[in-house]
């Protein structure tokens, strides 16, 4: 099969410095109109029937495509299994929720404060359970995610079942409206985290924290033998992908003005892991790409709305089976050593 | 906190924590023998649990067609019927695990891909099954008829057992006898013993790796049936995500009792099930799945190879 990563990637290195700088700008700009595309006759077929595409264009494809890039960093560059990364996203959108009812501060201002909750709550899981190697790691993080939902549902102080009702939404700022009827504004909010995001993960990938990740990733043992202080590193991979998980949390809860502990259940964990696996773990443009198509498709096209997640479950085993390394898989020179790893022997 | 309810309540949290217990331990064999042939946790256990929990009440409701009017049944008839549906539910249990190992495992192991890869696509089928039953019965709660008069049969200490615990208790420790007879003196039981202990060296001995494996899984499975048959004589309802949280609780199980370790799962569940029981009825039955999750983090950070386990290779991924 073509590897369109390759392709990419050879053609962006044969560009100049202006060039590329010419590409990402239009890229940009194209995606940063994107909102406008419901209203033109000749890309109306972007509109999807039931929820608002603009809505849409924020929840899910916009926050999936953020949370993805975040789960990319713990799964795709550093091999780590989190299947409860939605219990970042739940602390990010409950620290939105109170400090919005009980403070004066602005969706701003909590920003920074709800992505070091979630920072916070990833070291405190990822101390003692990033010692553990990888299936361990697994379910230890699958009963997490259940736990704070289960918390945010016994707890009367945050509105238990009920959740939290009316936060606020985030002031005017640079001329922009926040609220119901404007959701580009949030779209535009969420295009400059990823923007940030992706721009963070490029510069991680060639320094040094990246290359103890790929070291990681490929052979804990090798890596240990190499003097990667590999739990330092993981605890930073863990971390930062719950802070990128925290901040999607706060701008959700603003856009929904309600948090509630249905919302953060293991489906949405399954469903951002589904994105990274089915747009190629540990590539942030395959990653991009998942989040898009398995957050757009089910609500484009509506009869899979209901069967959504089965649709997800069938998307994992099948491309697991067929393409493990998800559609735009990772850079060869990558895919070489995943090679070498799956040919050693897993003696008992 | 309700510290008194340790005393006055006693022997019924004991019962009703070794009845828990041994559903666990059954439900655990699954992970943990799974776990010891190939080294990888079997995501799609609970959904194995569910399944059987969905045949059992299709068996009771729709092939002997009893419904919820129908009054119990008594003597032979009762035995026989049970078993009959007892057999019904394990066998569905032990084809899903079958095929999960097939669609799940089996061409992902011939390809020698990385253990992500094999657990992503486990995870997968998880879903697939649990989303498919969750479709076909729009997510509502379904009951199974009542065949068994519940009667209470005896009184030990201060507190009257029913029958259905008593079933529960005495099934559950007969099938796991004969599980740990089967693993320990059948030449198959050797013959997976012998590829949990070394794949390799198994294979140049002249076993049959798929074989082998597959079998794992469908004893697996059987068991698994066979406990959600007995959870479902003691809860009488089943839905779509019923095994999440008893998947978890045996999976801890097993891991407390060092997974890997047939004998091992016996006392982590039973263990597991007695500390949940005493442990919710002290801080409220709401944070049941919180104690087991604290268990299970407390017990990977200070004993991950288990309180009962010989030591267990680390696994990697």
């Amino acid at each position: 099969m073509i590897n369109l990563r390759d392709k990419g990637a050879q053609l962006w290195e044969g560009w100049n410095r202006p060039k590329r700088v010419t590409f990402a700008v239009i890229a940009v700009a194209i995606v940063g109109l994107l909102p406008f595309g419901g209203d033109f006759s000749f890309t109306s077929i972007l509109n999807t029937p039931v929820s608002s595409y603009q809505s849409v264009l924020v929840y899910p494809v916009g926050m999936f495509v953020l949370m993805a890039l975040g789960l990319n960093i713990v799964v795709g560059k550093s091999g780590l299994l989190d299947l409860g990364y939605v219990a970042f996203f739940a602390i990010g959108a409950y620290t939105a929720g109170v400090l919005g009812i009980h403070t004066h501060l602005n969706t701003w201002e909590i920003l920074p404060i709800g992505m070091g909750m979630a920072m916070i709550a990833g070291v405190l899981l990822g101390l003692p359970t990033l010692r553990l190697r990888g299936d361990y790691l697994a379910i230890v993080t699958l009963g997490f995610g259940e736990i704070v939902r289960i918390v945010a549902l016994n707890t009367q102080s945050i509105g238990a079942s009920t959740g939290i009702p009316s936060i606020p939404t985030p002031p005017k700022t640079f001329g922009l409206k926040f609220d119901i009827v404007h959701n580009n504004s949030y779209f535009w909010v969420v295009l400059i985290l990823i923007l940030l995001v992706i721009w963070m993960i490029r510069r991680f990938t060639v320094r040094r924290p990246g290359r103890a990740w790929e070291a990681i990733r490929q052979d804990e043992d090798v890596a240990i033998l190499m003097g990667v202080p590999i739990l330092r590193y993981k605890v930073w991979s863990f971390s930062i992908g719950a802070a990128i998980g925290g901040a999607a949390g706060v701008i959700f809860a603003s856009k929904t003005q309600y948090v509630a502990p249905n919302m953060f259940t293991f489906n949405v964990s399954v469903l951002i892991l589904s994105c990274v696996v089915f747009g190629g773990m540990g590539n942030i443009w395959g990653v991009i790409v998942g989040g898009v198509i398995l957050a757009y498709l089910p609500e484009r096209i509506r009869f899979i709305s209901n069967a959504r997640q089965l649709v997800f479950g069938i998307a994992l085993v099948v491309i697991m089976n067929v393409r493990p390394d998800g559609l735009l898989p990772r850079k060869k020179r990558e895919k070489l050593g995943a090679v070498k790893e799956a040919k050693e022997v897993p003696n008992g | 906190m309700n510290f008194s309810v340790l005393t006055s309540q006693f022997w019924p949290l004991l019962i009703n924590g070794l009845a828990v217990g041994l559903i666990y331990v059954l439900i655990s064999l699954g992970y943990t023998m799974v776990y010891g042939v190939l080294r990888l946790i079997n995501f799609a256990n609970s959904e194995i649990f569910m399944v059987g929990t969905f045949a059992t009440v299709i068996v009771t409701r729709d092939i002997f067609k009893y419904t919820s009017a129908h009054e119990a049944l008594h003597g032979f008839r009762l035995i026989a019927t049970l078993l009959l549906i007892l057999l019904a539910s394990m066998l569905f249990s032990g084809v899903t695990a079958v095929l999960v190992e097939i669609v799940a495992y089996r061409r992902l192991r011939s390809k020698g891909t990385n253990r992500l890869a094999s657990l992503i696509s486990a995870i997968g089928t998880s879903i697939m099954i649990s989303e498919a039953v969750r479709i076909l019965t729009k997510s509502a709660p379904v009951p199974t008829p009542r065949l068994l008069n519940k009667f209470f049969l005896f009184t030990i200490g201060s507190v009257k057992i029913r029958i259905d615990t008593f079933l529960v208790i005495i099934s559950a420790a007969l099938i796991f006898f004969m599980v740990d007879r089967f693993v320990t003196k059948t030449l198959l039981g050797k013959a997976i013993r012998a590829v949990s202990m070394s794949e390799e060296t198994s294979k140049l001995m002249g076993v049959n790796l798929n074989r082998v494996i597959s079998a794992t899984f469908l004893i697996g499975g059987l068991v698994t049936g066979a406990a959600a048959f007995l959870y479902m004589q003691v809860y009488e309802t089943t839905v779509f995500n019923v095994g999440f949280n008893l998947g978890l609780a045996a999976f801890t199980a097993a891991v407390l009792g060092g997974i890997g370790n047939i004998r091992g799962a016996f006392y982590g569940g039973l263990t597991l099930g007695l500390f949940e029981q005493f442990a919710s009825a002290v801080i409220g039955g709401q944070w049941k799945s919180v104690t087991v999750f604290t268990v299970l983090v407390l017990v990977l950070l200070f004993k991950p190879n288990g309180l009962f386990g010989e030591a267990i290779q680390q696994s990697r991924v």
